[in-house]
């Protein structure tokens, strides 16, 4: 009678890392062990998990064993075949926790959103709730060295991340046997090169095994296989720096405030048109009118408000007629924005959203890594069709390619920074469509923003005649005119717009607000 | 250590070997010296008060500390004083003439100086 059937996979990626060997070697134990009568070998079609091959399942019980070499089959045999206990070493774990011998807990402080100092503040201002989240994931989790990923840009927050270590090591917080408790875990400092892929978490990890900061492919992911090939548990200071509070305080009170789905608060720089450029901390669904007027204190000298882009260079904008919008994950996802650190730029009425799109977009082409196409090249040919628009060469086939190209990029990246970029040209296009348009029919730039599509005129009646304008223009672009206008005594200016550069320094420069732009 | 128990008997067992920051009470300065506080020359500031501070023979009853962001980046170098009891005193875009100016009428006189705190410059 069969007991027992030993399956051993035989798809190709198995054969090649030697399973027609392992069922050999099982042949000859089981017949060394009298057991070919009980016990039957079935060589069987692929599992899909070939990356973990050679696989081996015993049944009935249904024991997945995984990289199965020939050396364990006298053990499988000896101990689960015949006494029935697993050889635990062998046993496929969903995280990889059974053959883990070290694992990490990882601090992402590579803050490089333009605009965003969300963690260097934490840093520089309290670096031990981070020290202690990190101790209390690392005991949590079983790891017992952590990594603090900081960008060399924030010297002073390296300076006291550095100093906090040092004075947690002193009072026995951090180290090896931690307050006798028999857990040790100590923490490292890492310093970005200046990389904003290395936020990546792939690439971060990289980059602190030594390596240049490129990101790699997922799965595996990096709670399988992160830093060093080791499990590892990567957060961002905020998460970190929340942990503490939540331990001491209760998770009912964290989930207190916050939304249905978004709990707790959320800290976010605001900077941009805004009167109280700084930082924000508010409960998650507070609406973006509360930031912008209330909290920010409103937009300078009196301007509309038009804009908030969100995430920086990942995320998308959120326009006046969403203000309302309560701020949480789930509603800036839904409207194709998406909170990422929590930079929040404002714009006035002055921006043009598609100079806009393009800063952001020549942010993400110097910072593209290179390793794939789509982001090497694609961003960059994204730039040159954003380029072709504010010079007012577009035409509107130009917009449909735009957002073709965006989807491909998006949808064919390797990391986040690929797979984001085109988020703030596709916002853009959804929200203000009607200004890439005047872009390319009327070839004029509505908030007076790209260069190529200015003329800077002065209006005779009301120049004066006073010359500041052209001793100020750098390139000699404004003359002299015979026309007096009735009200005054000294001939009007005019501009030769073939010469002008419109830098906009007449304008700057008239007292009479004689000279406008168009 | 595998229970709440065993924590709370480790917490009680090294309790008295971390030492505890005093020095809570009296009148706490506090200058914000993050990158944006630095910035905005927060260091004069501070040096101001810990010098004026010893000069006025002020120290048993003040204390001059640093702190990080405060958030309001846009009005550094910003200055807050608590006083237990009292409500806090924030002052912002502060200069070392302004810090003599503030312990003068504020830490020895007990009057705060209005036309340097936040509500006076956003008003």
């Amino acid at each position: 009678m069969i007991r027992s059937q030993v399956l051993i996979c035989g798809g190709t990626g198995c054969t090649s890392s030697g399973s027609q060997q392992i069922q050999e070697a099982f042949e000859v134990e089981l017949e060394k062990n009298e057991l070919q009568d009980e016990i039957k070998l079935v060589r069987t079609g692929c599992f899909g998990l070939c990356e973990l091959g050679p696989v081996v399942i015993v049944y009935p019980d249904g024991t997945f064993y995984s990289r199965v070499t020939v050396e364990d089959v006298t053990e499988i045999v000896s101990e689960h075949l015949l006494k029935g206990r697993r050889v635990e070493r062998l046993v496929y774990d969903d995280h990889g926790k059974a053959k883990a011998d070290q694992k990490y807990v990882v601090c992402n402080a590579d803050e490089g959103d333009p605009g965003a100092f969300m963690d260097r503040s934490v840093l520089e201002g309290d670096p031990h709730s981070v020290i202690e989240a990190m101790a209390i994931c690392g005991y949590a989790c079983g790891c017992t060295k952590g990594y603090v990923y900081v960008r060399a840009e924030y010297p002073i927050a390296v300076k006291r991340l550095g100093i906090a270590i040092e004075q947690a090591r002193e009072y026995g917080l951090l180290g090896k046997n931690i307050f006798d408790s028999g857990f040790d875990f100590d923490l490292e400092i890492r310093l970005g090169a200046g990389a904003f892929v290395c936020g990546e978490e792939t690439a971060l990890m990289t980059s602190i095994e030594g390596n240049r900061g490129e990101p790699r492919p997922r799965p595996p992911f990096p709670a399988v296989k992160g830093l060093f090939g080791k499990p590892t548990v990567e957060n961002n200071v905020e998460t970190f720096a929340n942990i503490p509070q939540i331990i001491l305080r209760g998770a009912e009170w964290f989930a207190s405030m916050g939304t249905e789905k978004s709990k707790g608060t959320k800290v976010f720089a605001l900077g941009g048109k805004i009167n109280h450029t700084g930082l924000v901390e508010i409960p998650m669904g507070t609406t973006l009118e509360h930031i912008v007027y209330d909290i920010g204190g409103g937009i300078p000298n009196g301007k509309k408000f038009k804009a908030a882009q969100t995430g920086g260079p990942s995320g998308g904008c959120i326009p006046a007629s969403l203000i309302d919008t309560e701020v949480d994950y789930d509603n800036l996802t839904a409207i194709g924005c998406m909170m990422g650190s929590g930079g929040l730029i404002v714009m006035d009425e002055d921006t043009c959203m598609v100079d806009m799109a393009k800063f952001f977009l020549e942010f993400t082409v110097d910072e593209s890594c290179g390793k794939c196409t789509p982001c090497r090249v694609g961003t960059k040919r994204l730039l040159e069709l954003l380029d072709k628009i504010t010079e007012g060469k577009g035409t509107m086939e130009d917009l449909d390619r735009i957002e073709d190209l965006c989807n491909y990029i998006k949808t064919n990246s390797l990391c986040g920074l690929g797979q984001t970029a085109p988020n703030p040209v596709l916002a853009t296009l959804k929200f203000f469509r009607e200004e890439y348009v005047a872009h390319v029919k009327d070839k004029k730039c509505p908030a007076g923003v790209c260069k190529d599509l200015l003329t800077f005129t002065i209006d005779p009646d009301k120049c004066i005649g006073c010359g500041l304008c052209a001793r100020n223009c750098p390139v000699d672009a404004i003359a002299k005119t015979d026309y007096v206008a009735p009200r005054h005594k000294r001939p009007s200016y005019r501009i030769d717009s073939e010469k002008c550069i419109k830098c906009g320094a007449c304008m700057s420069n008239c007292k009479f607000k004689a000279i406008s732009k168009q | 250590m595998k229970s709440l128990a065993e924590l709370q008997a480790i917490k009680n067992r090294m309790k008295d070997k971390v030492v505890l920051r005093d020095g809570m009470e009296g009148v706490r300065v506090v200058v914000g010296m993050a990158t944006c506080g630095i910035a905005a020359g927060a260091r004069p500031v501070l040096n101001a008060f810990v010098e004026g501070v010893n000069k006025e023979n002020l120290e048993s009853k003040v204390s001059v500390t640093q702190t990080g962001c405060i958030g309001i980046c846009q009005y550094e170098p910003v200055v807050e004083v608590f006083e237990a009891g009292k409500e806090k005193v924030t002052y912002v875009k502060m200069n070392p003439e302004k810090a003599q100016e503030v312990i003068e009428k504020h830490l020895k006189g007990g009057q705060v100086v209005s036309d340097y705190t936040i509500g006076a410059v956003t008003a």
